[in-house]
């Protein structure tokens, strides 16, 4: 039976792991390809490499970051950040990603979801959707790091995202994202009830409360950042605890 | 001290560099076959492959791949197929209708039924059976919406469950073909790798 999939995602800049950009400011959090593999040690399924960098010029070290990050892990490597173009994602898959994920290139040009799936599989595609609450009930999708409100709902775009060849959603609710206040169950549950692709839930994670109510809404795996980075907890305290809960784990 | 130079066939679409790691990690030093005779001379290939099934065969009959591929493995000699690899063993894939493949073994892959999660993303436990060598039971990392119903005659299995039980894996003596991916396997994974790539290449004396 396939287990639940806990995955911490580093956020880099400038190639180098960055913390607390919401509330705290820059921070470095140390190199990559180390905070990578002490994951892997602590248990994590597949580990996200998400670039924040805010200019094409700070993007020039990813590449080169996530080859070091390969070579140190031997799970699963999503990356994501600032992919525009098949020529990109191609260059990150070379340099060792097993997913590439697309945001707002894609939310502007949906055929480039088609284009990466014939190219390089649904396997390696991979729709990074941020959404916002827009009513009860809605969302609509996010871009720009949140800063641009799209007005397209949010269950269409997974949908059509997902018939275009995405084999997976991670989805994060903009609402939730930074506030530990608990992943958008109901966001996840809608995106549940359109698409058959799995879902990698985002935004909010504090506690282990928080990680059940996703999984328990349809996510099939669960992304946290802070929870891990602050060193609140580890990867194998996690999984301990979900097993505790019935969770399926791999331990 | 087993040869450290490995063949890694490239079936066209990206992404050979986890592959390439994962060998790396174990002491071999793996490189991208560029002939036929490679496929031939390496005492280890290996058959990766992500991807469309009619793809990948395409470019194996391009590149002049298909009948060394089946000379090794006639030969019994060292092999290692990962997931999509696993699949153009078979004669088909409801992928690709129409279209062959290496037919090392009898029958085909079909999609999972629509009741479980398609692609089957992540970590699955794999039971193997006795009388495998370099197969033990652990959990595997799997990305693939196709598998193998039946265990092949003559080979030893491994067993995983998605919705039903499907073929995780299969060996017969230095051959070794998986659906998952040892290279995102973690420990176990390597492990794994090692053991294989200690298999002697004794088919090439025949």
């Amino acid at each position: 039976m396939l287990t639940v999939r806990i995955i911490p995602c580093l956020d880099v800049r400038n190639g180098r792991v960055v913390k607390g950009i919401k509330f705290q400011g820059l921070r470095d959090a140390g190199d990559p390809a180390e905070r990578a593999a002490a994951y892997e040690s602590q248990g994590a399924d597949e580990v996200v490499v998400l670039d924040v960098s805010a200019t094409p010029e700070e993007r020039g070290t990813q590449v080169e970051t996530v080859r070091q990050v390969r070579a140190a892990l031997s799970v699963p490597l999503t990356v994501g950040g600032g992919v525009r173009s098949v020529a990109n994602a191609g260059a990150l898959l070379d340099a060792g990603a097993d997913k590439v994920g697309v945001n707002t290139a894609a939310v502007n040009n949906p055929g480039l979801i088609t284009e990466l799936a014939e190219r390089f599989g649904r396997q390696c595609t991979i729709l990074a959707m941020d959404a916002a609450a827009a009513g009860p009930g809605k969302w609509e999708v996010v871009t720009l790091s949140g800063t641009n409100r799209t007005g397209r709902d949010a269950v269409d775009w997974a949908r059509e995202a997902a018939d275009r060849g995405a084999g997976e959603i991670l989805l994060t609710s903009w609402d939730r994202d930074g506030t530990r206040s608990g992943y958008d169950c109901e966001l996840i549950a809608a995106i549940r009830a359109a698409v058959s692709v799995p879902i990698i839930a985002s935004g909010g994670a504090a506690t282990i409360e928080h990680l059940v109510d996703a999984l328990h809404a349809g996510a099939d795996a669960v992304l946290a950042a802070s929870i891990f980075h602050y060193g609140e907890t580890t990867v194998a305290d996690v999984k301990r605890d979900l097993r505790g809960h019935g969770v399926e784990v791999r331990l | 001290m087993p040869d450290p130079a490995v063949i890694v066939v490239s079936t066209g679409s990206a992404n050979l560099a986890s592959v390439f790691a994962g060998l790396e990690r174990c002491g071999a030093v793996p490189r991208l076959c560029e002939t036929p005779d490679d496929i031939l001379s390496a005492a280890h290939v290996v058959l990766p492959g992500v991807g469309a099934f009619g793809a990948a065969m395409a470019r194996l009959r391009e590149a002049g791949f298909v009948e060394p591929l089946r000379e090794r493995y006639a030969a019994g000699r060292p092999t290692l197929a990962v997931c999509l690899g696993l699949q153009l063993l078979g004669e088909t894939s409801e992928e690709s209708p129409g279209i062959s493949g290496l037919g090392i073994i009898a029958g085909g892959v079909e999609r999972f039924p629509d009741t479980v999660r398609v692609p089957q993303f992540g970590w699955n436990m794999v039971t193997a059976a006795a009388e495998c060598r370099l197969l033990a039971s652990g959990y595997a990392y799997f990305a693939n919406s196709y598998r193998l119903a039946v265990p092949p005659e003559g080979w030893h299995a491994a067993i995983a469950v998605h919705g039903d039980p499907f073929v995780a894996a299969f060996e017969r003596g230095g051959q070794l073909a998986c659906q998952f991916h040892p290279e995102l396997s973690g420990p176990w994974g390597q492990a794994l790798l090692t053991r294989w790539l200690a298999a002697p290449d004794g088919g090439a004396a025949c």
